[in-house]
């Protein structure tokens, strides 16, 4: 854990420290399931990607998709983590109809990843680092649908089967804030591998949360765990909830039962689901049908060696070889998207040296806001990387003004087209011409003398020059030379 | 055209490439035979169209010269092998009218290599029990009778269906599972020849699970060499089984008649157990004089703990079961009860669809692996295993290539004489044959003499992991010294 300074929360006895834990289950991207060879593929039609295995039935055999060892390695390797040569496949034995087996084949005592460590940004630049417990593979459920029949129930087991990740963090977390930025880290991290799509309301990226309070430096309380969240902004605020639930419960001398609690988005509130007594006895024991995963190291170092550089890597070559501040770095690489598009359009610069920094001020600024704006992400974006590109290279090259840049970035958005022909075909050119920028600055000066004698003792009033000889150009004179022409001519 | 069931397979296999008959008229005279034979309730499922069928397309490679090593050879399934589009129940009400859309790999290789499918065998329910009395579909009668009494006799079990078929002449061979005995012991009581292979060398793909990590298909057969042709065909690697072992399989017929001189043959001395009937204490010494004089050496080995093998199985044995049975839920297929909520569906079919002794089972091993109770019994159970693993792997090391002990601590017993009051009465049946299962070692039931009501005994042999070939070689000379077997007919 860092020295991050974390949120405590106000209690009428004092401060209170949260401490949290999560449970992600990530869906691995594997074209079929983790025991059996049917489909993974997602909206299909109920029981279409379902195979003799995954409907449990009678002497069927499960056998390991090595695809989905191979992204589980992958993972563990992003996540600095111990990985395990030798790991076992274990029974979680419960009844369920989302669960034809009647057992889930998970991994219990010995996951196939060991401990691990994730740093997350927070905000003001400061960073936490989450430990990370163990990663598992385990299968994931069927699903039931209950508006089909009023009488019955019906089950769909497209899903089950699929592999997924149980990604385990060690409570190091003590914020809502940390929380919210340790899933959308670890999100990404899975992004850039390639092993996980992330996307939460495909149900593809799932967390329980574990929330415990107590007074700083004080031993762990009793915690509660909130089950199934499948969305950043609702764990921050089921966080935010519980911890104040279970302040106000101890403060009014109670106790904290450790339960399973679900969140309403709806009512903002966690609500009891099951309590420890109605736990299920799983009955762990090793898979009789699966023989003990063991992989050699040379089998690790092969998908070592094509590890895709990571947001942490990516952020530290922006930093130092671009000259980007951490934060505008930070924000370039959080999406694996945003860092594709932004060193795309780096690839397209005539001068990567001199314009990689306006490029990321324009990524940033220009498109990431126009995309906000619009509620459009950066793969659908009506701007791509190589007019990007042109449009930075022109203003480099003082082809245009920075203004004009804005108009040309909008033109291309609206209608599309090649930035350099623009230009040239709707005279967009920046004025250079010394004589021609120089006649109107005299005019202006000539018909505003109060100001210009006023400009010697107000300097900033500068500033009103060059807007109104912009205006006259039409924005194409190059700023710097009615800057310079301006001074020299106002004496200042 | 009786006649021809009473063939071995490797004499049947010479007169069908002979065209002495076809496998139509061998099929037929099993029929035949099968009908006449019902009240001995060997079958669960007569497939005599199909069989038909399978004979007449075989006869038609026969003729082309294309059959496969088992080309037109009848043969009974026990019902615990998934068969393509007939009914498979492992006789359990719980499965009901179940029809698998699948055929498993052990019996697809048997079609590959040209047998043909009489029917579905009767067994324990899921392999549970040494009496074949636990099967949905009634007791199995054993075609042995004590002397001067008509008293029906159990053919032992899980496999009772198929030694009992094998013995009365139904079939010429037949496909048994075996999880602590349920090959070796129903072919002791029976007089037939059974061998449970290595763990991993038949794959247990479409075989209804029982114990999976102790189950492991095998032949029941007439002799050593229709058992030993039969395995050829049954075993080899299955990439849908990972406990499957990629090995080549060998001919292992090429073993039968093979020198066993020099062979070491060791005789576990924690076998002699108290009170073990003298009839079985002479067959013991007999077998091993009979395999002496045949070259080979005997040696007084130890296996010290043997004793604790029995209980350590009925931990792990139940403990899988619990869960491999878990998918009998009522949701999917089979058995599905009334019910007002998922729970009490649950409940109510599994209730009704299981018997007696697998819900003890069931109960035994939900117990074994319960918190709390997980490191007493399970962990115990399988560090148990592990030490009796070793216990044959350093008699091994010391040179001994197999092992000789009785299969059974008696002769086959009347149907409802045991288990009644106390099911460790019934458990005890399997006390020579579990040591091996959890071992994972080949072990295989020879014939080898009668007792003094002229009921069949045998012996087993324990052999190295995946050495069947020499288990093949001494039990041809224990089958030849003692001589061939056969119930005189009375159903």
């Amino acid at each position: 854990m860092s020295t991050a300074t974390h949120k405590l929360l106000k209690g009428s006895t004092g401060d209170w420290e949260m401490v949290i834990g999560m449970e992600i289950h990530a869906q691995v991207t594997s074209n079929s399931k983790l025991f059996s060879g049917a489909s993974t593929a997602f909206g299909g039609e109920p029981n279409s990607h379902v195979s003799l295995v995954d409907a449990a039935m009678p002497g069927m055999l499960p056998v390991i998709n090595e695809e989905c060892v191979r992204q589980a390695v992958t993972t563990g390797l992003g996540l600095n983590a111990q990985i395990n040569l030798r790991s076992v496949f274990d029974r979680k034995n419960y009844f369920y109809p989302d669960s034809p087996q009647g057992y889930q084949i998970s991994q219990y005592k010995s996951p196939i990843v060991g401990e691990g460590e994730v740093a997350v940004e927070l905000d003001g630049g400061k960073t936490a680092t989450i430990g990370i417990e163990r990663l598992h593979l385990e299968q994931d459920a069927g699903k039931l649908l209950h508006d089909q029949s009023p009488t019955m129930s019906y089950v769909d087991l497209n899903r089950c089967g699929v592999a997924l990740m149980e990604i385990v963090s060690k409570p190091d977390i003590r914020d809502a804030e940390q929380a919210k930025a340790y899933v959308t880290k670890l999100r990404s991290i899975l992004r850039y591998l390639g092993t996980c799509d992330g996307d939460m309301e495909k149900g593809s990226l799932r967390a329980d949360v574990n929330v415990s309070v107590r007074k700083p430096g004080a031993p762990l309380g009793t915690r509660c765990e909130i089950k199934n969240m499948n969305s950043i902004t609702f764990i921050g605020q089921a966080i935010e909830y519980e911890a104040r639930r279970q302040i106000e419960i101890l403060e009014d001398g109670g106790q904290i039962d450790q339960e399973t609690r679900l969140y309403d988005p709806n009512k903002g509130e966690t609500r009891s689901m099951r309590s420890k007594e109605e736990a299920h006895d799983y009955r762990y024991f090793p898979d009789p049908d699966l023989l003990p995963l063991e992989f050699t190291q040379s089998f690790v170092d092969e998908l070592k060696a094509k590890l895709p550089e990571l947001p942490d890597q990516k952020k530290t070559r922006f930093v130092a070889d671009l000259g980007l501040s951490a934060y505008d770095a930070s924000v370039l690489v959080a999406e694996r998207e945003s860092a594709v598009f932004y060193e795309t359009v780096l690839e397209n610069l005539a001068n990567r040296a001199r314009d990689g920094k306006v490029a990321a001020n324009w990524v940033i600024n220009e498109l990431f806001g126009r995309l906000n704006k619009e509620g459009r992400d950066i793969t659908g974006s009506p701007v791509n990387a190589e007019q990007l590109a042109a449009i930075i290279d022109l203003i480099g090259e003082g082809t245009i003004s920075g203004k004009i840049a804005k108009d040309l970035f909008e033109i291309v958005w609206q209608e599309g087209g090649d930035p350099r022909a623009l230009v040239e075909s709707r005279g967009m050119k920046q004025v250079t011409d010394l004589s021609a920028i120089e006649k109107v600055v005299d005019d202006i000066i000539a018909a505003n003398p109060d100001k210009a004698a006023q400009v010697k003792d107000k300097p900033q009033s500068l500033g009103w020059f060059v807007g109104q000889v912009m205006k006259a150009s039409g924005g194409k004179a190059s700023p710097q030379i009615v800057n310079d022409l301006l001074k020299s001519k106002l004496g200042i | 055209m009786t006649d021809l069931t009473s063939l071995t397979l490797a004499e049947a296999r010479k007169g069908l490439a002979a065209k002495t008959f076809t496998s139509l008229e061998l099929t037929d005279a099993h029929l035949s035979a099968i009908e006449a034979a019902r009240v001995l309730n060997a079958f669960v499922m007569e497939t005599p169209d199909r069989a038909r069928d399978m004979a007449k397309a075989v006869d038609e490679k026969i003729a082309k010269g294309e059959g496969g090593p088992l080309a037109g050879i009848p043969l009974g399934i026990k019902d615990l092998f998934a068969t393509k589009g007939v009914r498979t129940t492992a006789c359990s009400k719980i499965l009901g009218n179940f029809v698998p859309t699948y055929e498993s790999t052990v019996t697809s290789q048997l079609w590959r290599d040209g047998a043909v499918m009489l029917g579905k065998l009767n067994n324990d329910e899921f392999a549970m029990g040494s009496a074949n009395e636990t099967s949905c579909f009634g007791p199995v009668g054993n075609p042995w009778r004590r002397a001067g009494s008509n008293t029906t006799l159990v053919p032992g079990g899980s496999s009772g269906g198929s030694a009992s078929a094998v013995a009365a002449l139904l079939c010429m061979g037949a496909t048994a599972t075996d999880t602590g005995g349920s090959i070796r012991q129903p072919a002791a009581f029976t007089a037939t020849v059974g061998i449970k292979p290595t763990y991993g060398r038949c794959s247990r793909w479409g075989i209804v699970a029982f114990a999976s990590s102790l189950d492991q298909a095998g032949p029941i057969a007439r002799s050593t060499r229709d058992a030993a042709m039969l395995l050829r065909s049954m075993a080899g690697h299955d990439p849908k089984d990972t406990t499957s072992v990629d090995m080549p399989v060998p001919d292992y017929e090429a073993a039968i008649g093979r020198s066993v001189k020099g062979i070491r043959i060791g005789i576990p001395k924690e076998y002699r157990l108290d009170g073990m009937p003298a009839e079985i204490e002479k067959l013991w010494s007999e077998g091993a004089a009979w395999l002496k004089a045949a070259g080979a050496e005997l040696v007084e080995v130890s296996l010290p703990h043997t004793k604790y093998a029995l209980p350590a199985y009925y931990i792990v044995a139940p403990a899988e079961a619990s869960s491999n049975l878990a998918r009998y839920d009522g949701v999917r297929y089979g058995l599905r009860e009334q019910a007002k909520n998922i729970i009490e569906l649950y409940e109510n079919s599994r209730a009704e669809g299981f018997g007696a002794e697998v819900k003890r089972r069931v109960m035994i091993g939900t117990y074994v692996l319960s918190a709390g109770y997980y490191d007493a019994y399970y962990l115990r159970a399988q560090k148990v295993r592990t030490l009796i693993k070793k216990d044959f792997e350093d008699c091994f090391a010391k040179g001994v290539d197999a092992i000789l002990t009785p299969a059974t601590p008696s002769a086959a017993f009347g149907i409802g004489e045991k288990g009644g009051a106390d099911p460790v009465e019934m458990y005890l049946n399997d006390i020579f044959t579990v040591t091996v299962n959890m071992a994972g070692l080949p072990g295989i039931a020879v014939p080898a003499g009668k007792d003094a009501q002229g009921l069949p005994l045998g012996l087993q042999l324990i052999g190295r992991p995946f050495d069947e070939e020499t288990l093949f070689s001494l039990g041809e000379v224990i089958e030849q010294a003692a001589g061939r077997f056969t119930p005189a007919r009375w159903w």
